[in-house]
């Protein structure tokens, strides 16, 4: 007996170190992932953003001078600003349309998963495919948009050809996959409890104010969730103004995700580039943080 | 409108003609989103003439089914498409295998700095692409993995975030009272991985697999930095590529479009339930 106890707390510990050791062989991956994708990339783009790179020849130390660049540099601040623009238009209108859509799919309306499969779908099929086709899509004169526009007597602009109508246009194709949005909504007005919106009828409370006084502040939450990870993805997106405008005309959707690829993979600029791709940090960061402060006036939270 | 509120008839008509109005939105909203697809596929039959018409039709006039085919073989589309098959399977595989390990550890081992582990996983999430996209390609450059399907599979088989949080979700969700029973009856922690916490949490890994699916299958960025001779390219790049040679061949640009978007649609349609649990989830997803 006396000796048994020792044994037990041997073995006890044992199972304990080997538990933690498959812990840690287990997540060896992701710890590989996080050191050489993340971690480590992370601390070179500060280095590199220090020095004037081009791949073919070695990097040259030149302190903050890339930083300095970018302050001068009027394209960063157009970029920074149609970034914030289309970010501003694409969430709202996209939070907007979304949010419609899933208050009538909350009506208990027949057909509920076909509505839901048309407007989730666009969101899935995201990429080159799609690029192109609203290349087509807001073609000036062989479009779609500019001929249903004709339909009713207006005449529609040059969209991706215009540097007023360039945003919106993208604005536009983006609310159309943004269905994603949806299927979140959609789940959390069907989490709130009946009976809540029984108690405000009884009240006398029309469908506008149990919108305004149930509904919203209840979804609030998920409301603000989708908010910030929208931004967090549209302040990101490029990949599609790459494919449809190149920046362009004249820069006037020259993104700054987009402004950050082009240095580096075009101009091999990879020191400002680096340089360029902390902007587009800061702003998530900014971005980010205004939502969190300004959310204490708006987010309700049931028990808090 | 308050008046009738409180005569209980007209609450029920009232809510009667609400739900036909929210019907009569959904529809013409529904016909809306739908019309970039069937815009897509008319176009995709159109002849040439018929694309550069002004004003333009909304269905063809003459039905050119040649643009499939024409379109197809103007670029060694077949081969992209067997890329886009190959590098696709590959992640998907990667991203499974390495975040279901990943999950299982953070779901059921305990260690020491488990939960500070779990928080910077949380935390590289909101880490920007543009940030690590330089240095990673100087990485793989270094390695000489460029015009590789290296830079393409590889990050997937070292875990993302997104996958792992997910599934941890939905192991977390399995009593471990299962385990327990099953560790008393001598069976492995794998055994018990693989016959237990697996196959209940299969809307999980399907979720997964789509996810995985979708943004591989979608990837443009990827390849266009990593992929330089062409017998590499996948559909996407392949797809850029024709759009940038051919402005004026709408139709059959249409054409290989609808051909490289039919795997996802085939796949969204056969696994609906699970996109949409796992979007609900997680609140993100397909990106």
């Amino acid at each position: 007996m006396t000796a048994a106890i020792p044994t037990l707390a041997r073995t006890r510990h044992s199972a304990r170190t080997r538990e933690a050791l498959a812990f840690y062989l287990l997540i060896t991956p992701w710890l590989l992932g996080l050191l050489v994708l993340s971690l480590g990339p992370i601390l070179a783009s500060v280095g590199i953003s220090l020095t004037d790179w081009s791949l073919l020849e070695s990097p040259r130390w030149i302190g903050f001078a890339n930083y300095e660049r970018m302050w001068a540099d009027p394209v960063m601040w157009l970029s920074l600003r149609n970034t914030i623009v289309f970010s501003l238009g694409s969430v709202g209108f996209g939070l907007a349309t979304n949010f419609l859509i899933a208050l009538l799919l909350n009506q208990r309306v027949r057909g509920l998963g076909v509505f839901r499969t048309i407007f989730y779908l666009p969101s899935v099929v995201s990429g080159v495919s799609t690029a192109i086709l609203w290349i087509t899509i807001l073609d000036p004169n062989y479009g779609l948009v500019n001929y249903l526009l004709g339909l009713i007597g207006i005449q529609g602009p040059g969209w991706l050809t215009s540097e007023t109508w360039v945003i919106p246009g993208l604005v536009l194709m983006s609310v159309w996959g943004s269905g994603n949005t949806l299927v979140i909504f959609l789940a959390g007005l069907q989490g709130i409890p009946g009976s809540l919106v029984d108690a405000a009828r009884i009240d006398g409370a029309g469908a506008l104010r149990r919108l305004w006084h149930v509904t919203i502040p209840m979804v609030s939450p998920i409301v603000f969730f989708t908010m910030v990870t929208g931004f967090i993805g549209s302040l990101q997106a490029y990949t599609l103004v790459l494919l449809m405008t190149k920046g362009g005309p004249a820069n006037a959707s020259m993104m700054i995700g987009l402004y950050v690829y082009q240095n580096a993979f075009q101009y091999f600029d990879l020191g400002y580039a680096s340089a360029l791709s902390w902007v587009v940090f800061l702003l998530i960061m900014a971005v980010t943080a205004i939502q969190f402060l300004v959310a204490r006036r708006w987010v309700h939270y049931e028990g808090a | 409108m308050r008046v009738h509120d409180r005569i209980p008839a007209t609450v029920a008509q009232i809510e009667q003609r609400q739900r036909t109005a929210s019907y009569l939105l959904l529809v013409i909203g529904s016909i809306v989103f739908l019309l970039p697809f069937l815009w897509m596929i008319t176009t995709s039959l159109k002849t040439r003439q018929n694309v550069q018409q002004f004003p333009p039709d909304l269905f063809p006039t003459e039905f050119a089914w040649n643009n499939y085919p024409d379109g197809w073989t103007a670029l060694p589309f077949s081969q992209f498409f067997v890329n886009s098959v190959i590098v696709t399977a590959l992640a998907m595989l990667g991203s499974l295998v390495s975040s279901v390990m990943c999950a299982y550890a953070f779901a059921r081992l305990s260690a020491r700095h488990k939960n500070k582990l779990f928080a910077l996983l949380l935390a590289t999430m909101m880490i920007p692409a543009e940030v690590t996209l330089v240095p990673q390609f100087i990485l793989f450059a270094q390695l000489k993995m460029l015009n590789t399907y290296w830079p393409l599979v590889l990050p997937s088989w070292l875990g993302a975030p997104f996958y792992i949080f997910l599934l941890r979700q939905f192991f977390m969700a399995i009593p471990r009272d299962y385990d327990e029973a099953a560790l008393i009856d001598g069976a492995s922690r794998l055994r018990i991985l693989w016959s237990i916490i697996l196959p209940l949490s299969r809307p999980g890994l399907a979720a997964v697999a789509i996810f995985s699916f979708v943004a591989n299958w979608n990837n443009f960025l990827g390849p266009l930095i990593y992929l330089r001779s062409m017998d590499r390219y996948t559909m996407a790049l392949g797809l850029q590529l024709f759009a940038g040679e051919n402005v004026t061949y709408y139709n059959q640009m249409m054409a290989v479009s609808v051909i490289a978007l039919a795997p996802i649609v085939a796949v969204f349609f056969l696994a609906q339930r699970h996109f949409i649990e796992g979007v609900s989830l997680s609140g993100m997803g397909g990106r």
